[in-house]
């Protein structure tokens, strides 16, 4: 029976597929989010796999801090276009305006936190049931608990200890007024099989995966890129080198790689002789041991 | 692309559970693994090492890798069903690492319920005992494939064969009771690393296949029934558009088997015949869709077909069985015990109903492998035959031949939650 055999890629692509299309069937106001970074990218690309030929049923939503790389948002704006997509964007800068959150002060201020607040605050007045998000559960030891199928709360909060079983491919997403789900399609996914995938299929990304010389600064022993809104400490000396993005968040607490890797085979070598993970790059993990951890239990993606 | 990451390109997916009880060493078992493998990052070490140092381990204590939520680091042990990843250049492994304690059975058989082989640890000093039994049952009755006996901790008997025959017969004496397809056994020392991914050397007796390579080698392309096509309509897609006025895709999740273009087909409940027309995924138009394959199908015939109905070959031997009336083993999950006579939310693959449990036949005393009909009274984590009725017909397979036609979960109608799984006999 060996001839009815697929590949790894093609069986996790079958899982998330599957998910996708469960969300679309279980629930009535499904929403995808969507941040230009390659596990998003890559969970828009099975989407539309799930519901060709017809066009993706639900909209996407991308959780704007303010703080992006141009070159992502002109990514975003590009997909929608050629994709005929509808990508809500809800904006940090608007919680901050209505009093919702406060902005952090000093060098390492963030908007990674704020974000949570606009999040669930789109959720609640779009009234989603919904919200899909590229968590993988490899990233970090909190998400590797977590649920394909993850029940919020009516203050969406994530509760681990109480979390509903999930056996098979039977996925429980019957709710009480006001709760929501937050459904993670790539749970099973790995980097690398992330960066597999994406070369499998030849998917189009934007350009700051790949290398390109960039002014940055180091902190913390992080890379961290000079754009016009992060603020340096005196010491901090800014230099340009070669490097690329291992993912794409915050531009405040997005590492930057030092890398000439130009091509998908070459992030593919690159991811595999890697020794750090790749949210090891970030300076919002590092905060504690159980950061992440507390920072779902509040509503976090 | 060449070497390496074309060979990566062609790796096949596994999955497997681990058991075992308290301290066995499942966690320093599975951070070996990972280490081994080259899983374990830089950085994610320098936090086991910080994390270590805090709850006063010397060495660097690999359980810490596995066990991640808070409370059970500071508790120091599992309690929840976490999920790991490592690769090697053959295959892509997912471990579901779950608590092996009576009262996380029902952890166990969330994890057991998609694995290809589950990894039973027994302690070598101790021995076969009443949570071995348990843990092997679990497996059986989740039809796990394959089970791989881990007799741990072989350095604390001074790596004794006659200790590992020993514990090897007295396994083969109770697994006769359970019908597990194929069983292995490997010595193992999971703390030094004997046998896991390298041979041992003070086991030189030892003449088996290491951990890893069994893990790497065991045949799991016949784990999926490949004989009955097996085809729950998930999602219908209708696009509507000028490029595609009249596309109708059923859309899906292959169970089992395979179909092709042309093949005859039967939808159930309503009992339309059919053609296969097309079976598509996106730009990709295929010959043949199978197991596990998602795809979208057309057919020859405009037939009314929706979410929760079943598309099956006509004459492809065995129909699936029908019936408003089930009896099945379930698990419950759920503080509040099962109410007699209640009346729950059945999910089956696609499809929803209500149903009223019946009958309790049994309870299974899972240390002993003993019905109870006496005590009927159905707990949390507790394994039970029962019977129930559906307020629709199903269409089903017995789980034993088929674990995604033959599964299902009740759902509590007043707090929505999962508070069952069963395996319909
Ligand atoms: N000597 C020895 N100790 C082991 C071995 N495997 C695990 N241990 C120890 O047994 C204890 C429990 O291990 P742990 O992995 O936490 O067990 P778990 O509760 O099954 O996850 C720890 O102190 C381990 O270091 C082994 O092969 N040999
Ligand atoms: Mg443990």
């Amino acid at each position: 029976m060996d001839k009815y055999r697929i590949n790894h890629l093609k069986e996790l692509e079958a899982e998330s597929i599957f998910v996708i299309r469960e969300v679309a069937a279980q629930f009535e106001n499904p929403v995808m989010l969507f941040s230009g970074g390659k596990d998003s990218i890559v969970m828009f690309h099975l989407a539309r796999k799930a519901f060709w030929p017809a066009k993706v049923p639900f909209p996407l939503m991308h959780i704007d801090t303010g703080h992006n790389f141009p070159e992502a948002i002109e990514y975003r704006d590009r997909t929608m276009e050629e994709t005929g997509t509808k990508c809500i964007v809800a904006l940090v800068q608007d919680s901050i305006n209505e009093g919702r959150v406060v902005e952090e002060k000093g060098v390492n201020a963030s908007r990674n936190k704020l974000q949570t607040t606009t999040l669930l605050d789109a959720i609640e007045s779009r009234k989603f049931d919904a919200a899909m998000g590229g968590g993988r559960r490899d990233e970090e030891k909190a998400r590797a608990k977590e649920r394909f199928f993850s029940h919020r709360d009516e203050f969406g909060q994530w509760d681990p200890k109480n979390q509903r079983p999930e056996l098979w491919n039977i996925f429980n997403g019957r709710k009480n007024m006001g709760e929501h789900f937050r459904v993670f399609p790539i749970s099973n996914w790995t980097e690398m099989d992330v960066w597999q995938y994406i070369y499998m299929e030849q998917i189009d990304l934007p350009s700051l995966y790949f290398t390109h010389k960039r002014e940055v600064f180091n902190r913390d022993g992080v890379w961290l890129a000079k754009l016009p809104f992060m603020q340096l400490k005196d010491t901090e000396e800014v230099k340009e080198l070669d490097v690329r993005c291992r993912t794409i968040g915050d531009v405040t607490c997005t590492g930057l790689t030092l890398s000439t890797a130009n091509s998908l085979e070459d992030i593919i070598h690159e991811v595999a002789s890697t020794r750090t993970t790749e949210r090891g790059g970030r300076a919002d993990d590092k905060r504690s041991e159980s950061a992440m951890e507390d920072r779902k239990r509040e509503g976090y993606f | 692309m060449s070497g390496k990451e074309s060979g990566y390109l062609d790796m096949e997916l596994l999955r497997f559970t681990t058991a075992g009880s308290v301290d066995d060493g499942k966690s320093t078992l599975i951070g070996r693994l990972l280490y081994d493998s080259k899983a374990i990052f830089e950085d994610q070490m320098e936090a086991i090492e910080r994390a270590s140092e805090r709850s006063g381990h010397e060495d660097v204590n690999l359980a810490l890798l596995t066990d991640g939520l808070r409370s059970e680091r500071e508790q120091g042990i599992t309690i929840d069903v976490a999920y790991r990843y490592f690769a090697t250049p053959k295959r892509k492994f997912i471990i579901a690492d779950t608590p092996g304690h009576i009262q996380y059975t029902r952890n166990m058989v969330t994890g057991a319920s998609t694995a290809n082989v589950a990894l039973i640890l027994v302690d070598a000093r101790h021995g076969v005992l009443e949570q071995t039994l348990r843990h092997a049952f679990i497996a059986s009755l989740l039809q796990i494939p394959h089970v791989i006996f881990c007799i741990n901790k072989m350095d604390l008997v001074e790596y004794s064969q006659e200790r590992y025959e020993q514990i090897k017969a007295d396994i083969d004496a109770v697994s006769s009771k359970l019908s597990v397809k194929d069983i292995r056994f490997v010595p193992i020392s999971a703390l030094n690393g004997d046998n896991v991914v390298d041979r041992s050397e003070p086991m030189s007796w030892y003449d088996g296949p290491t951990l890893m390579y069994l893990l790497e080698n065991i045949h799991i392309s016949s784990d999926i029934n490949h004989e009955d096509f097996r085809f729950p309509v998930q999602y219908v897609i209708r696009p509507q558009s000028a490029e595609w006025p009249d596309y109708r895709g059923y859309a899906g999740r292959v169970s089992s088997g395979d179909i092709k273009l042309g093949d005859e087909v039967t939808v159930l409940p309503s009992g339309f015949a059919s053609k296969v027309k097309s079976i598509d995924m996106m730009n990709e138009s295929m010959e043949v869709g199978f197991a596990p394959q998602s795809v979208s199908i057309t057919l020859e015939d405009d037939i009314d077909i929706s979410r929760g109905d079943m598309i099956v070959k006509t004459n492809n031997g065995r129909a699936p069985q029908n019936s408003q009336d089930i009896e099945l083993m379930i698990c419950w999950f759920n503080e509040r015990a099962l109410v007699p006579r209640g009346k729950y939310v059945i999910r089956h693959t696609s499809s929803d109903a209500r149903c009223m449990i019946t009958e309790v036949k049994y309870k299974m005393n899972i240390n002993t492998l003993e019905k109870n009909e006496e005590d009927k009274s159905v707990g949390m984590n507790d394994i039970a035959r029962v019977k129930l009725r559906s307020t629709k017909p199903l269409f089903f397979d017995s789980y034993n031949r088929n674990r995604f036609t033959g599964s299902v979960i009740l759902v509590d109608e007043g707090t929505n939650e999962t508070v069952a799984a069963g395996m319909i006999i």
